[in-house]
């Protein structure tokens, strides 16, 4: 049963992440990455982590992916175009380079199979109360900062999302311009300004 | 019936080949940022398939606080992906290639 489990949820989580290299429209790469991310949470169950397996379920595939798609629809990304991009090294050392990674590590892996044991069903699982024992006495003080982390990032991405406010721009019709042409514009008034002088 | 936990490690390491693999082949920006989230996820499972075969709790909440920096890191993330929206009207990061806004 456990092995019947791993296997369909470690297949879907490949699949998964298959079909988010090779769709080319955003909003399909994002639905298949929450595939991978709700199998994971499965495979976290299995190997008897309770707690992760939940955060997983609300915090990557709920709060994360929903952000993630939002935005897509937001910026109405369509189709990408699949141009060789500018820098060709990444394809001939990239790719290979990847390659001999997963080879590497599959090896060292495999090698060290009986070394590191495995997991069946009816082990011990690490329960809530287990984790909040050590989270909230050995390290409190990482989980205080990262709350001020989330603050400190909410107050960024508000900054950061938020239109600039109209009155502060001084020359409205540069604006509405496209941006080579407000680049051109902004050159001619630079050397008028230096012809001037 | 027992599951390797080398078979675990194996199925992270192909899911943050895929995901580097998807870094370098995709060309929106939006797909490149999820990309980096699915190999934290990889690197993620790592963590809790070695937490499980020591029994060490400090594994699982090692992860914990990834997926909290990895929600903070998304949020302003996909703010500054707005802003270089904003101002170039792309996405394509072929396009997107000054630091200035």
């Amino acid at each position: 049963m456990y092995f019947v489990l791993f296997f369909i949820f470690a297949g879907l989580c490949v699949a998964g992440a298959l079909n988010l290299l090779l769709q080319r429209h955003p909003i399909n790469s994002a639905l298949s990455l929450i595939v991978v991310m709700t199998s994971l949470a499965v495979l976290y169950l299995l190997l008897g982590a309770e707690f992760l397996a939940a955060a997983q379920v609300i915090v990557y595939s709920g709060a994360i992916m929903v952000l993630f798609t939002f935005v897509i629809m937001l910026l109405n990304a369509g189709e990408e175009e699949r141009t060789l991009g500018t820098s060709q090294m990444a394809y001939f050392v990239g790719v290979p380079g990847v390659a001999a990674l997963l080879g590497l590590l599959t090896y060292v892996f495999l090698s060290e199979t009986t070394a590191l044991g495995g997991s069946r069903l009816g082990d011990a699982i690490v329960t809530t109360s287990d984790l909040s024992r050590v989270l909230f006495r050995d390290l409190l003080l990482p989980f205080e900062v990262t709350s001020v982390l989330i603050l400190i990032a909410i107050l960024g991405a508000v900054a950061l999302a938020r239109k600039e406010p109209a009155a502060n721009t001084p020359a409205p019709s540069t604006k509405a311009l496209a941006p080579g042409a407000a680049a051109v514009r902004g050159v001619a008034v630079l050397a008028q300004k230096e012809s001037e002088r | 019936m027992t599951v390797p936990t080398s078979w675990y490690l194996v199925l992270s390491a192909i899911l943050f080949s895929i995901g580097v693999g998807a870094f370098l082949f995709k060309r929106n920006i939006i797909s490149i940022f999820m990309s980096i989230e699915l190999m934290l996820n990889a690197v993620n499972l790592t963590f809790v398939a070695f937490s499980h075969q020591w029994h060490q709790v400090s594994g699982q909440l090692f992860v914990f606080f990834v997926m909290v920096v990895a929600a903070a890191e998304s949020a302003v993330g996909l703010a500054i992906i707005i802003a270089v929206f904003r101002a170039r009207n792309t996405l394509n990061v072929d396009q997107v290639d000054l630091m200035k806004l």
